[in-house]
């Protein structure tokens, strides 16, 4: 029987923690690309094109994420992927940060005034153009403070990854307190960890909310 | 390769389904009930009650906001015991997601509240009604109709975390499921079968949230 000291513990914890922040960026990033895809069907001018992403956006909102990293965890094996929990929880935690993603940015840009499409036009802009010149910057811009929101989120949902067996925080918390039997403490550090992750990005998405309404 | 799709069990595999719906259906709704209920309270103390109450209040809404459902989940179940506090499964579940919505919707009556004009209570204080009639009959009210729509999002986001509780052993929809592929080996069937019973339930808990909504708050509810 191996005894852990409290600092044993917080060692072991910490060391679980960098996958967690790995997953969360990796999620991160791999959501922002897709979901920028997602968002150019979402705002096209064709219809079919904006329902598609409409219905995908609709799917991954309107069904429990532990559901979506379980299909991807069952469902990607059988199209001959050899599947391991990190892909799919990056996989899983990417498609579900690209939908999140999507709607946000899509908002930025509804909230656009019409006359800067036009502007963009009267200047000899083509849609791309318009789009990476004008449109995209600014709904960018004004959507930063839910998008910083949307991260922390995604920092808590990397929880849900311990469910399929991916090695990060809680599934390394549940090994060591299924040794250590003092649930109290661990989950209590497991908690206070994900709040030192979280708390600074929730404040700045606050000091964000608050410059944007000032302004 | 060479996988081919099974749902031949699935017409056994209804009961359990439905059993793990109406679970799922429950637990919600007492979590709705309670969450808004508490909610209530905690955005009135929050701007009228006594400072120690307000920082307590502030705290709260912090610690739950930042740290995952999951995490407080385990934590309720597996850690309060340590100190004495025995909860049973289904008892665990459903407080670990009333303190968890309440702290979400704390904010979101606290908004409504903002905007509800301080004439108003002005005028019912002035027609002679107490402080706490002119609460609950005149400023909570518009209070709820103003953030109906944010409500309703926040209980649906709480019925989908929901299938978390699996994972202490709740017999809702996410548990039905993994007995359900651990007996018939059709994994993926049977996620993709379930994850299509959530998404019928939150599109129908919204329709009737709304529909609800509008017949008991008037007219403007979207």
């Amino acid at each position: 029987m191996i005894e852990f000291t409290f600092w044993d513990i917080v060692r072991n914890l910490l060391l679980a923690a960098r996958w967690t922040v790995l997953l969360s960026l990796a999620a991160f990033v791999g959501g922002g690309v897709v979901g920028m895809l997602v968002l150019f069907f979402r705002i096209a001018k064709n219809k079919w094109a904006r329902r598609l992403a409409s219905g995908y956006i609709a799917l991954f909102q309107g069904t429990p994420l532990l559901m979506q990293l379980f299909l991807m965890f069952f469902g990607l094996p059988m199209l001959g992927l050899r599947i391991e929990p990190w892909t799919a929880a990056a996989l899983g935690l990417t498609f579900f940060a690209s939908a999140y993603l999507a709607e946000i940015w899509r908002g930025g840009v509804d909230a656009l005034p019409r006359g800067q499409w036009d502007a963009g036009a009267s200047l000899g802009l083509h849609y791309l153009q318009e789009l990476r010149l004008i449109i995209l910057p600014q709904a960018f811009s004004i959507t930063r403070a839910p998008t910083v929101g949307f991260l922390v989120q995604l920092i808590k949902s990397t929880a849900l990854t311990s469910i399929i067996g991916f090695e990060e925080l809680v599934r390394t918390s549940n090994a060591i307190n299924n040794a250590t039997f003092e649930p109290f403490t661990v989950y209590g550090l497991v908690a206070l960890i994900f709040f030192v992750m979280c708390f600074p990005l929730t404040q700045y998405a606050r000091s964000l909310e608050r410059r944007a309404t000032s302004n | 390769m060479g996988y081919s799709l099974d749902f031949g069990w699935l017409a056994d595999a209804t009961g359990a389904i439905a059993r793990g719906a109406a679970m799922t259906i429950l637990l919600i709704a007492v979590t709705t009930l309670a969450g808004t209920f508490l909610s209530i309270l905690g955005a009135a103390g929050r701007r009228n009650g006594p400072l120690l109450l307000k920082r307590a209040i502030g705290v709260y809404v912090e610690i739950i906001r930042n740290t995952p459902f999951l995490v407080q989940l385990f934590f309720i179940f597996f850690g309060l015991p340590s100190i004495g506090v025995r909860l049973d499964p289904l008892l665990a579940a459903i407080l670990a997601m009333t303190l968890n919505m309440a702290a979400y919707t704390i904010e979101i009556v606290g908004a409504g509240l903002d905007a509800v004009p301080r004439g108003q209570t002005e005028a019912a204080l002035a027609l002679g009604l107490r402080l706490r009639q002119v609460f609950v009959k005149i400023v909570l009210p518009q209070a709820l109709k103003v953030i109906f729509p944010a409500l309703t999002s926040q209980i649906i986001i709480m019925m989908l975390e929901s299938a978390v509780v699996s994972q202490i052993a709740v017999r809702e929809l996410t548990y039905e499921a993994d007995m359900l592929q651990a007996r018939t080996f059709r994994a993926f069937e049977t996620y993709f079968v379930v994850t299509m019973v959530y998404l019928v339930l939150s599109m129908g808990l919204r329709r009737l949230l709304v529909s609800g909504g509008r017949r008991a708050l008037g007219a403007g509810v979207s």
